[in-house]
């Protein structure tokens, strides 16, 4: 929070924080953040649902994203976003019942030259065709993939600083976390 | 072909080893432009900016210089670079990101010191988790380097970045809506005027916002001054631009050129470009500018990727974006999927853009699967003519931001174009491609 002018500003970048802990916000996640930042839980609801990114909904430990948009629907992108649904079992949008992945039909990723794209967790798994969407669902479930692929909700592993000229922090010290990963655990600390 | 021998600005460090880290970026004159504007005056700074007329790259393409002399004087102003990069088939700030994160660094920096800013914050779209990574590491060395923080360099000038993850929303990469968005609010587009962030921006402060790709070029600029930037390209159109390139050629990705000497042909059909169209298939028509703009067909080969050009044609080069469609391809797919992008990306403010994307998506669609008639030509284009009046280029905006106006693009060029290939739906009752 320290890292703006105004708190609320803190909003989007800590519920991606927040999310780390179940891969989803959970009400009581929401109802924290919300007393951080003095805000009701309605407005940080409202807030978070206007993004794609911020699930308000069980999520599985990894987020397929299909793109489907211009570029990779002239690669065949709806077609392997059938295979996908077919491959694990479950329609665009839905989790499988063993908590272990979510499958989205996204817009551009900005990798439109490896389409049809694909990410995981954010991540870009790169063109695939089906074969290739097979044995990354196998390298995934098999947890091969956990060293580049973290869990869902994991988006930064760079813990971000407190800058140091207008916080006045110590310049050339390695403060590693700012207050706002601090303030994260708090509000996941009144979860638990 | 006319491909010069221009070298490359902003994606010169793209296949050097290591390019992510300070040591190499420090090894190939990283931070030496920073180091030499400090060492003039703001004004000075600004004046070799106006001088290259750099155009911005986020889309706009307004001239850098020119916004930077509209800011409002106040004790408190911000700068704001956009990396939200969303526009469908957009993908070249994706390169800059996780190739050369301290190019963005020590563009912004610049930036900053030229239009004197108080903090400066980098927001890049929430599914680059990589790029995030990587950016914040870049800031995180300049911060150690003393390229950022307090008293940069010794010269007195401090300025604090944040690098700030967005959270998947297309229109927070309309400025205003970006800005509500760093506020920690929904992504909703604000009303110019009054609303123009050079007056009145981030928390109500003056605030400049330009592209990734922008400020990627002030190292460069201050380094070898604005007039060596403006001798490349011609007109308006000056230095060199990237250009992203997807859809059904041999070779997309993203391709710096300079600017105006090259022409849509060279970019597509090049070997050491596009390579030409895959499969041994003709080209239909393309995408010049990102989705939004409308289309070209084989005729328009030979334009010269100039701003001022593509805009007398009657579209844009937008983000600098090219999509290429071959005779393989549904246009009516292909106008359907963009227009169906608009429809899921409307913030829903107004009632043209909301709307009138959900009345087009649905019409597109049924004409695409058969269940067309003969009309729906005409009430498409109707519907469009509601959205942007009397459909002229630049379109006339009835909307709070250019997203609406956007959406009859595709549409309006597919009928304009390939007419007869809707008709063919209507009368064999589907999709002759599919
Ligand atoms: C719907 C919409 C989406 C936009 N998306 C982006 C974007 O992703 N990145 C960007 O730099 N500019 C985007 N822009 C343009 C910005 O509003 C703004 O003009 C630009 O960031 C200014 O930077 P520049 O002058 O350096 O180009 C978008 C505009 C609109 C209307
Ligand atoms: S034109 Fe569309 S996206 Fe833009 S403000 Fe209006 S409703 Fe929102
Ligand atoms: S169109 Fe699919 S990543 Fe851009």
């Amino acid at each position: 929070m320290e890292l703006y002018p105004e708190k609320r500003s803190a909003l989007i970048p800590i519920c991606h924080i927040a999310q780390a802990e179940h891969g989803w916000l959970t009400p009581e996640v929401i109802e924290g953040i919300a007393e951080l930042l003095g805000l009701t839980p309605a407005e940080v609801r409202g807030t978070a649902s206007f993004y794609e990114m911020l699930r308000t909904e069980p999520t599985g430990r990894y987020l397929v994203s299909i793109c489907t948009n211009i570029a990779c629907m002239l690669d065949g992108a709806y077609e392997l976003l059938e295979h996908a649904e077919e491959r694990l079992g479950i329609a665009v949008g839905e989790t499988s019942s063993d908590g272990m992945f979510t499958l989205e039909e996204s817009e551009c990723l900005a990798g439109c030259d490896m389409a049809p794209c694909v990410q995981v967790n954010y991540r870009y798994v790169g063109k695939l065709d089906s074969a290739g969407f097979d044995s990354l669902v196998g390298e995934l479930a098999a947890g091969e993939r956990d060293a580049d692929i973290p869990p869902h909700g994991v988006l930064i592993r760079t813990p971000r600083r407190a800058p140091r000229a207008v916080a006045g922090a110590p310049s050339g010290g390695g403060r590693s976390a700012g207050g706002e990963q601090a303030a994260s655990s708090g509000a996941a600390g009144q979860v638990s | 072909m006319a491909l010069t021998g221009a070298a490359p600005i902003v994606s010169a460090r793209r296949d050097l080893e290591g390019s992510r880290t300070l040591e190499a970026y420090l090894a190939s004159g990283g931070y030496e432009g920073l180091r030499k504007a400090l060492g003039m005056s703001p004004e000075e700074v600004a004046a070799e900016v106006d001088a290259a007329s750099l155009l911005g790259r986020g889309g706009a393409g307004f001239p850098a210089g020119r916004k930077w002399s509209m800011l409002a004087k106040s004790p408190v102003r911000y700068l704001v670079v956009n990396g939200d990069e969303s526009e469908p088939a957009t993908f070249k700030d994706h390169l800059l990101v996780e190739s050369d994160p301290h190019q963005i660094v020590e563009g912004t920096l610049i930036a900053a010191y030229a239009v004197q800013a108080t903090q400066a914050f980098i927001y890049l779209r929430g599914e680059f988790a990589l790029g995030l990574e990587l950016l914040q590491q870049a800031v995180d060395e300049a911060y150690e380097h003393g390229a950022a923080g307090r008293d940069i360099f010794g010269s007195g000038f401090s300025i604090d970045v944040v690098v700030h993850p967005g959270a998947g929303a297309y229109i927070c990469g309309e400025e205003t809506a970006l800005l509500e968005s760093l506020e920690g609010k929904r992504g909703f587009p604000r009303i110019k005027p009054p609303y123009f962030p050079a007056a009145i921006g981030l928390y109500g402060k003056p605030t400049i916002v330009n592209n990734v790709e922008t400020v990627s070029n002030l190292p460069w600029i201050v380094i070898h001054g604005g007039k060596a930037f403006a001798s490349l390209g011609e007109g308006s159109s000056t230095g060199t631009r990237l250009f992203a390139l997807s859809g059904h050629v041999r070779r997309p990705g993203v391709y710096e050129l300079e600017m105006a000497k090259t022409t849509f042909r060279d970019l597509i059909y090049a070997p050491v470009l596009g390579d030409g169209i895959r499969h041994g298939h003709e080209l239909k028509a393309f995408v010049p500018g990102g989705v939004s703009a409308p289309w070209f067909g084989p005729e328009q080969l030979d334009m010269p990727l100039s701003q001022d050009e593509v805009g007398k044609a009657g579209s844009m080069l937008g983000s600098g974006s090219v999509v290429v469609m071959d005779d393989h391809d549904c246009v009516v797919r292909a106008a359907w999927r963009i227009t169906h992008f608009f429809w899921r990306e409307s913030c829903g403010q107004c009632t043209p853009c909301r709307e009138g994307s959900g009345w087009l998506e649905k019409l597109m669609r049924r004409i695409e699967e058969g269940q067309g008639r003969d009309e729906d030509l005409d009430l498409l284009m109707d519907i469009c003519d509601n959205i942007a009046p009397g459909l002229t280029w630049p379109p006339q905006q009835t909307t709070i931001c250019v997203l609406g106006p956007s959406i009859p693009s595709s549409i309006a060029s597919a009928i304009r174009m390939f007419r007869d290939e809707f008709l063919v739906h209507v009368k064999e009752g589907g999709c002759p491609y599919a």
